[in-house]
């Protein structure tokens, strides 16, 4: 098993993944670096990628006219960025920018749904960790949504 | 347990009144002769300035028990005379008054004469009184080793919390307490103590990681996580970046929405937890913030594998007596002034989701 191999499946997302899938996995990633302040890509581009952050801090974002980029969530170390890849028509929904030097660890994705395409079970297995990924996500959205901290007296 | 938010839109905030009573009394308080202590307490305040006795005189003067006190005691006497001082509020007065935010101020208080209160433990609340207003049950944000003077951080949400954050230095404001549990400072010695913060849930907590980080080398890792609404709504802002310089204290600070030039993170609390590293066999969690804040955060912390009793909660509710007498606090078996406001969530599972109404 090679060090990239073993790193992936040290990932809380790929814990217990077979190591034949982590193989393969591995061998659709390559290494990326962005300063801070460089978008990582941009709403509405091709979303050919998805991430795992080694270093560094990423920051997803949504321009608004009237109230400018609004900084939705921040990920940071071990995280995943970035879930367009897996539903047409694979278009990024936001931006994703990096706060601080950032080292990422990109999965080309096409080269992952066509493995999915051909092995239902690696398709299984990526399905279920990334509904679970968005599961999460959507469940810190709703309670973000909730806005806990406002105070009562204001009537929100 | 911050700034109690029930003040009642608008109605008067009894601590005195009798109009506080419930006409249905939970367990076994018998709020009849609370009101009627009440009163006396009240009819008694001024004449505490004169020459009688005002504090014995009202045993003199009623004479009737309270139940769930009388009993335990060994003289009745003093029962009552000990829970009439604890009724009567102790004037303080303001010696600084600093903004927080755009609707929160932390006063300092010092005792106008030789009387004060007892010293306090962390995650306990007094309840204060504006003069003519009102009283509300606020936490104590200070630090607990620093004798004299209080701490309290206040957000204005009703009539009685305006007045609190509207004085300046030299007004008098009453004080009674303190009261309830205090966090479990001790009690984490020798392991990991995360603390979970949300929005004005940090004041009640100041005073814990003072303890933990006074006696720094009974811990092992110490964290902070904290959520606030945005950047502007930050508590303490300064003091948080002085525990962020400390090298032996995790400092994560997290928004719900921020733009503009906020570098930090943005997302829920819950979203954190996950990022530290901590041994959760070994790790006492002390939660407090919204409810709702406080059950995303128990379901993330049993998720990373914390035991229920090892995850302490300071809950809010409507307080009035402060002692577990007039039962407007009562959740399930607890009197959240007397039991709370922390309580562990193993205690507090069967009674945190149940809804009021």
């Amino acid at each position: 098993m090679s060090a990239l191999e073993q790193d992936l499946g040290a990932l809380p997302f790929f814990a217990g993944l077979e190591p034949v899938y982590l193989r393969l996995i591995a061998e659709c990633a390559s290494p990326a670096c962005y300063d801070p302040g460089e978008s990582i890509f941009q709403q509405g581009g091709q979303a050919d990628r998805f991430y795992i952050v080694g270093e560094g801090r990423v920051a997803l974002e949504i321009f608004s006219s009237d109230r400018g980029i609004l900084t939705i969530q921040t990920l940071a170390s071990r995280e995943v960025v970035g879930a367009s890849w897996l539903f047409p028509p694979y278009i990024w929904q936001y931006d994703a920018r990096a706060l601080e030097f950032t080292r990422l660890l990109a999965f080309n994705a096409v080269c992952l749904r066509a493995a999915c395409d051909q092995d239902h079970d690696l398709g299984y297995d990526l399905m279920k960790r990334f509904a679970r990924l968005m599961v999460e996500r959507l469940n810190a959205a709703r309670f973000q949504l909730l806005d806990v901290y406002a105070n009562p007296a204001s009537g929100r | 347990m911050p700034t109690r938010l029930r003040e009642g839109d608008g109605a008067p905030v009894p601590g005195f009144g009798i109009s506080s009573i419930p006409s249905r009394q939970p367990g076994e308080h018998n709020g009849l002769l609370f009101s009627a202590f009440l009163c006396a307490s009240a009819s008694l305040r001024e004449s505490k300035k004169g020459k009688i006795s005002a504090r014995t005189g009202i045993f003199v003067l009623f004479g009737f028990g309270v139940p769930g006190h009388n009993d335990r005691a060994s003289g009745g006497a003093e029962v009552h005379v000990g829970i009439l001082n604890a009724m009567i509020p102790i004037h303080y007065v303001v010696q600084r008054v600093c903004r927080e935010t755009r609707d929160t101020f932390t006063i300092e208080l010092a005792p106008s004469t030789e009387e004060s209160i007892a010293a306090f433990e962390p995650g306990q609340f007094n309840m204060l009184y504006s003069f003519g207003i009102g009283e509300v049950p606020v936490s104590i944000s200070g630090d607990p080793a620093e004798s004299g003077c209080l701490v309290h951080t206040i957000r204005a949400v009703g009539p009685v919390t305006q007045a609190l954050c509207d004085v300046t230095r030299g007004d008098t404001l009453g004080v009674r307490g303190p009261f309830g549990t205090a966090w479990p400072v001790s009690g984490a010695v020798g392991g990991d103590a995360l603390i979970v913060a949300g929005g004005l849930g940090l004041a009640p907590l100041r005073p814990a990681l003072y303890g933990l980080m006074r006696n720094r080398s009974a811990y092992g890792r110490i964290a902070l996580i904290y959520g606030a609404r945005s950047p502007e709504d930050l508590l303490y802002r300064r003091e948080i970046e002085k525990w962020r310089s400390h090298l032996d204290l995790q400092i994560e600070v997290t928004v719900d929405g921020g733009r503009g030039e906020w570098r930090g993170h943005v997302g829920v609390v819950t979203t954190l937890i996950g990022r530290l590293v901590f041994d959760p066999a070994r790790t006492t969690a002390l939660v407090c913030g919204p409810e709702v804040m406080m059950r995303f955060t128990v379901l993330e912390l049993l998720k990373q594998g914390l035991s229920e009793d090892r995850v302490f909660l300071s809950l809010e509710r409507n307080m009035k007596c402060g002692m577990g007498l007039c039962g407007h606090c009562q959740l399930g078996p607890f009197l959240v002034c007397r039991d709370g406001p922390i309580l562990t969530y193993s205690a507090l599972r069967r009674w945190m989701d149940r809804r009021e109404a």
